[in-house]
This record gives C-alpha cells, sequence and structure tokens, in this order.
C-alpha cells in the first residue's frame, strides 16, 4: 500500500513538473518573456531590476530553475493590472469558488438520486421518460447557453433571482460563504444550478442504472420476501448500494465542475478564480495565468492522487495491478 | 466471444452494404430524423451564401438603422427579418447560417485530423506494444484526467485566440479519446489470423496497420468520431462565447450567442436565443445520430 502511494504521488509530481515545464516553455516560446512577465508600462530601471529579480538575464536552464524556485515559494509574478502577487489574488478568490462548485454537487446529488432511482425503479412510465429525456438534453446544452436561458427566464423576464455578483456573505465557523446569508443564497442559486445540469444529468444515469442492475439482485429480492415495507428496501437495500459508484464519480468530476465554473462564473459574473482567469486573458495579464495554470495543475494532480488512492482502498484488485 | 460478434457485425455491413445498414439504422425512428435534421443543416452549413436571405456580411446591404429589430419585422426596404437583427442590423436567420458553417467546418476539421492523429497513436501503439504503447497510453492517461475545457483553456491562453489556434487547441484536446478507441480495438484485431496471415506474407507494418487493422478498427471510431465532434462543436462556441476562441471575423453560433448576450437585459432575447437554439439542435441531432450508431456496433446489444 504505501509503495502504492508512493509511486502514485511520484507520478503526480512528475507531472507537475512536465506541466510547469509547458507552461514555462509556452511563456518563453511564443514571446520575449521580458515582455510577458514584466508590466510594460514601468519604466527602464524598474525593467533593469525585475530582469535581474527574475534571473531573466541568465540561460533558459537557469531560468527555468529559478522559475521554480520562484513558484515553490509561492512567488508566480506580480499581477499587471491589479499590481499584487498573482497567487495572492487566486486565493482571494477560490472560496468563492469553491463554494459554487460544491453547492452545484450537493444540487446534482440531492436532486439527481431520487430522480435517477425512480426512473430506475418505473423505467416504462412517462415520467421517467421526461427524466430520462431532460437527461439527453442536459449532457447536449452548452453551459454558457443555459445560463443565458436561465438569467433571461429568472431575471430579466420573471425578476424573481439577481444574475450577478455573490451578494451579501457571512461568516459562520470561520467560512465565509454566501450560503449563509437569505441575499447571498439567492445570488448562488442561478449559477449553482447551471453548474449543476452536466452533473445532475450524469448523476441521473449513474443512480437509473444502478437502479435497474441492483434491483434485480437476490438481496432485494430477500429483502422483500421477508416482507420489510418497499420505502425501507428502497430507502436501505437499494440506496446503500448504488451510492458507492455514484459517490467515487463524483469526487472524480469535482475538478472539472472547478474547471467548468470558468464558464459560469463569467456568464453570472461571480467573483470566483474561473473569472478571474478569464479576465487575465482579455488583460494579458500573464503573471495571472501562469499563476492560474500551476494552481489548478496542483488541485487536479492533488485530486487525481485521492481518487486513485481511494480507489486502491475500496478495490484492491486496482493496487495488485498497478504492482505487477 | 464479445469481439467476435462484433467483427461479424461490422463483416455484415461490408458484405451486404448499405441496404444492411440501414434496415439496422431506421429501427430507432428518433436516429432517422435526427439524421434528417442533421442532414439539412449540413446542406444550410455548405450553401449558406445560397439560401440565406441576405449577406449578414456584405456592408452594403447590411444598415444600422435595422439593429435590434424583433423577430418577424420588416424594414423600409421591405425586408423581412424572420428572427429578427442584430446590433448590427444583420439578419438573424442568414448570421446563423453563416455560423452553422463556421461551427461545423471548424468541429469537423478539427475531428478529422484528431481521428487522424488518435488513430495513427492508438493502432500504433496496440501494434507494437512495449514501451512505446506505455509511453503513448500514459499520456493518453494524464490528457484524459484534465477535462477538455481546462485544457482548450491552456493552449488558448498561452497561444492567444484565433482560428489555427482554436483548431489546433481542439485537436489537442479531442486526439487522446480517438487514441483510446483505436488501441481498444486495434488490440483485439492484432491477434487474429488474418493479421498473422498478412505477417507471414512478411508484409511491412505500415501495409498492415493500414490495409489490414485500420478497416476493421473504423466502426468505433466512427462512433467515438460523430460524438467528439459534437463535443468539438459545444467546445468551440464556448471558447468562443468566451472571447478566446474564434476571432470576430469568423463569426460562429458561440460568438453570436455572445454578442447577444448584452442585449439579453434590456430584454432583446432573440439575439442570443436563436443561434443558441441552433447549436442545440446541432449538437442534439448529431448526439443522437452518434448513439444509434453505438448501439448499431455494440454487441452486447445484437438483435
Amino acid at each position: 500500500m504505501t509503495a502504492f502511494i508512493l509511486r502514485r504521488s511520484l507520478q503526480s509530481i512528475l507531472v507537475l513538473f512536465i506541466m510547469s515545464l509547458i507552461v514555462f516553455v509556452g511563456v518563453n516560446l511564443i514571446g520575449d518573456p521580458v515582455d510577458m512577465l514584466i508590466n510594460p508600462e514601468s519604466d527602464q530601471a524598474e525593467i533593469e531590476r525585475v530582469i535581474k529579480e527574475l534571473g531573466l538575464d541568465r540561460p533558459v536552464f537557469e531560468q527555468y530553475w529559478y522559475f521554480l524556485v520562484n513558484a515553490f515559494q509561492g512567488d508566480l509574478g506580480k499581477s499587471f493590472v491589479f499590481g499584487e502577487p498573482a497567487l495572492k489574488l487566486i486565493v482571494q478568490r477560490m472560496p468563492a469558488t469553491f463554494e459554487l462548485a460544491l453547492f452545484s454537487l450537493s444540487i446534482a446529488v440531492v436532486f439527481g438520486i431520487p430522480l435517477g432511482v425512480y426512473a430506475g425503479l418505473k423505467p416504462d412510465s412517462r415520467v421517467s421518460k421526461t427524466i430520462m429525456a431532460g437527461s439527453i438534453l442536459g449532457f447536449s446544452m452548452p453551459t454558457f447557453w443555459v445560463g443565458i436561458i436561465l438569467i433571461m427566464f429568472f431575471s430579466v423576464n420573471l425578476g424573481w433571482l439577481p444574475s450577478t455578483g455573490r451578494g451579501d456573505v457571512a461568516t459562520v465557523f470561520g467560512i465565509t460563504s454566501s450560503i449563509f446569508t437569505l441575499d447571498g443564497l439567492s445570488h448562488i442559486f442561478l449559477p449553482a444550478f447551471n453548474l449543476a445540469l452536466f452533473k445532475l444529468s450524469s448523476v441521473i444515469r449513474l443512480a437509473r442504472a444502478g437502479t435497474r442492475e441492483i434491483i434485480l439482485q437476490d438481496y432485494i429480492k430477500f429483502a422483500r420476501a421477508k416482507g420489510l415495507s418497499e420505502r425501507r428496501v428502497i430507502n436501505v437495500h437499494l440506496l446503500k448500494n448504488i451510492l458507492i459508484p455514484i459517490v467515487t464519480i463524483i469526487g472524480l468530476e469535482f475538478g472539472s465542475l472547478i474547471a467548468f465554473s470558468t464558464v459560469t462564473e463569467t456568464v453570472f459574473a461571480w467573483p470566483g478564480m474561473g473569472k478571474l482567469i478569464i479576465e487575465a486573458i482579455y488583460n494579458l495579464d500573464r503573471p495571472i495565468i501562469v499563476a492560474y495554470l500551476m494552481i489548478i495543475v496542483l488541485i487536479f494532480v492533488t485530486l487525481n492522487l485521492i481518487v486513485d488512492i481511494t480507489y486502491s482502498l475500496l478495490d484492491p484488485r486496482v493496487r495488485i495491478k498497478g504492482e505487477s | 466471444m464479445a469481439e467476435v460478434t462484433a467483427n461479424a457485425q461490422s463483416q455484415a455491413y461490408s458484405s451486404s452494404g448499405w441496404r444492411k445498414f440501414w434496415a439496422d439504422y431506421s429501427e430507432s425512428p428518433l436516429a432517422v430524423v435526427a439524421l434528417l435534421i442533421f442532414g439539412s443543416i449540413l446542406f444550410i452549413a455548405i450553401f449558406a451564401p445560397f439560401v440565406s436571405p441576405t449577406n449578414p456580411y456584405d456592408l452594403t446591404t447590411v444598415d444600422i438603422m435595422n439593429s435590434r429589430l424583433p423577430p418577424g419585422s420588416e424594414d423600409f426596404a421591405g425586408n423581412i427579418y424572420l428572427l429578427g437583427t442584430d446590433g448590427a442590423g444583420r439578419d438573424m436567420l442568414s448570421s446563423i447560417f453563416f455560423g452553422l458553417r463556421v461551427s461545423l467546418g471548424v468541429g469537423a476539421l478539427s475531428g478529422l485530423i484528431a481521428l487522424i492523429v488518435g488513430a495513427i497513436l492508438g493502432l500504433s501503439a496496440a501494434y507494437y506494444g512495449g514501451r512505446y504503447e506505455t509511453f503513448v497510453m500514459r499520456i493518453v492517461d494524464i490528457q484524459l484526467s484534465f477535462p477538455s475545457i481546462l485544457m482548450a483553456l491552456v493552449i488558448l491562453a498561452i497561444f492567444g485566440k484565433g482560428v489555427e489556434k482554436t483548431i489546433i487547441a481542439l485537436i489537442l484536446v479531442q486526439w487522446a479519446y480517438y487514441a483510446r478507441a483505436a488501441r481498444a480495438s486495434a488490440l483485439v484485431e492484432k491477434n487474429k489470423e488474418y493479421v498473422e496471415a498478412a505477417k507471414c506474407l512478411a508484409l511491412g507494418d505500415r501495409r498492415i496497420i493500414l490495409n489490414h487493422i485500420t478497416p476493421n478498427c473504423m466502426a468505433p471510431l466512427i462512433v467515438v468520431g460523430t460524438l467528439q465532434t459534437a463535443h468539438a462543436i459545444s467546445l468551440e462556441a464556448t471558447l468562443s462565447f468566451l472571447g478566446l476562441g474564434l476571432p470576430v471575423t469568423e463569426p460562429s453560433l458561440g460568438l453570436l450567442i455572445g454578442n447577444g448576450f448584452e442585449f439579453m437585459y434590456s430584454g432583446d432575447y432573440w439575439i442570443s436565443i436563436f443561434p443558441g437554439i441552433a447549436l442545440l439542435i446541432t449538437i442534439v441531432s448529431i448526439n443522437l445520430v452518434g448513439d444509434q450508431l453505438r448501439d448499431m456496433f455494440n454487441p452486447r446489444l445484437q438483435r
């Protein structure tokens, strides 16, 4: 087990290293790093100073070394637009993105599992067919367009929910979030639903497939034969067994929620790190771009590592196959 | 066992031709409707300059006075704008027709190149095996562990926007899916007797891969190709909407939706909604066709 975790961790570090190399080479090859990493509005003396500081007067190999060393020290340059360290700006925006992603995930699970189980229990009913057709639509509709439709209906036409910003935030148990205020909740609902739609569709499909498979198992028949109420059979015997694959997939997909939040955040002007990176790309605010890429790769590599290790704990075959 | 039937199925298509293929395909009426719709969309996209009521990018006919007309309105010259006009006075219907052309073109071109690149890497990985295979598949695994939007974002953030850059980004995002599918089916094929026979004839590796193995791996690749193209079109629309994909000189559906977004708050819904509906119909019809193809080639669902 330890060997497995160790080897997986080493692989993750390797991926991180390769990605840093790609970003570094990208920044260096596409343009002059002096133009890319130094604010074009600074004067000659300032430029000289930063070139020295970043080691841009050194050979390329040494430059990469400096880039790595600086990155390890949490220094990925200063934003041109905000004049603050890029990393600090991103970390500041991170809670808003995580809050949105987690809220979306809850929507997907809370609505997806009951709908999917229902569709699995009564596959031929009209309601089930509607649910499944809806899930196909949810898969096909581009996230940004759904966001626009939601804004049109709920904000412009009906005027029920606000369409931009995060609203009021409150701090409970040291966590600052907009889900603790009524205003914040009204702000988070539309973007979270928008972001959740794709995941909602996959949870419905997974729950339906799982239900249809498990309902035929002997232990369900036995539970029914024992005379347990249908409610108990479903809530305990069925639900427990379909939850395992769903929870794993959801965990795996959390990273993609964060990636897709760039789209949702832009549509709903949600002040998270996704909106920050899109704006940085517009403004050619390169330190932010580099820092965002490094952070998101770090998040992904960590998530993948956690998922891999969890898998190997749940299913020893993964571990054995990996070792042979 | 499953692979044997899969191969028998794909052979059946090659021997008795398109009639059998169509008989299987048309078992699902929904898939037939989807194919018809997709056919019409393809027709419109190819012949956009001829079927559009106006040329939305001909500055001599576009009048700023006609901007943001609601659907069905008529201008002073008597032209009717079925789907209204956008902020610059362009006819939405014509813009959508031209947009379909760009969206489908970028999607199909990137899909095709990704298919070729992915298939070559996947097939050769399966054929040669060993360290080369491990290396290629490791890259595929790593790439597939990142969501496609993120990969595209990384590439476009580094390179900047543009038509070629968007196409390159879409290729780099998609090739891994093709490589995986190609390798999976080539692994089955390479141990079959006909490959052995070809090897006994001392045919070159390239010839065996291209002329013998590739034709037998086409079925799954076509399925992946259909679904991936829909995905590529959607991804391109997303990137263009964000202003990172295509430049304004190549207005795809995503750009049209993005242009209309700012007018949304003042209630001019049609500038954003109609290109979106066109995009949705395109994606859904391709997905339905792809789903049906997948069911047809799936040995577990043999009828």
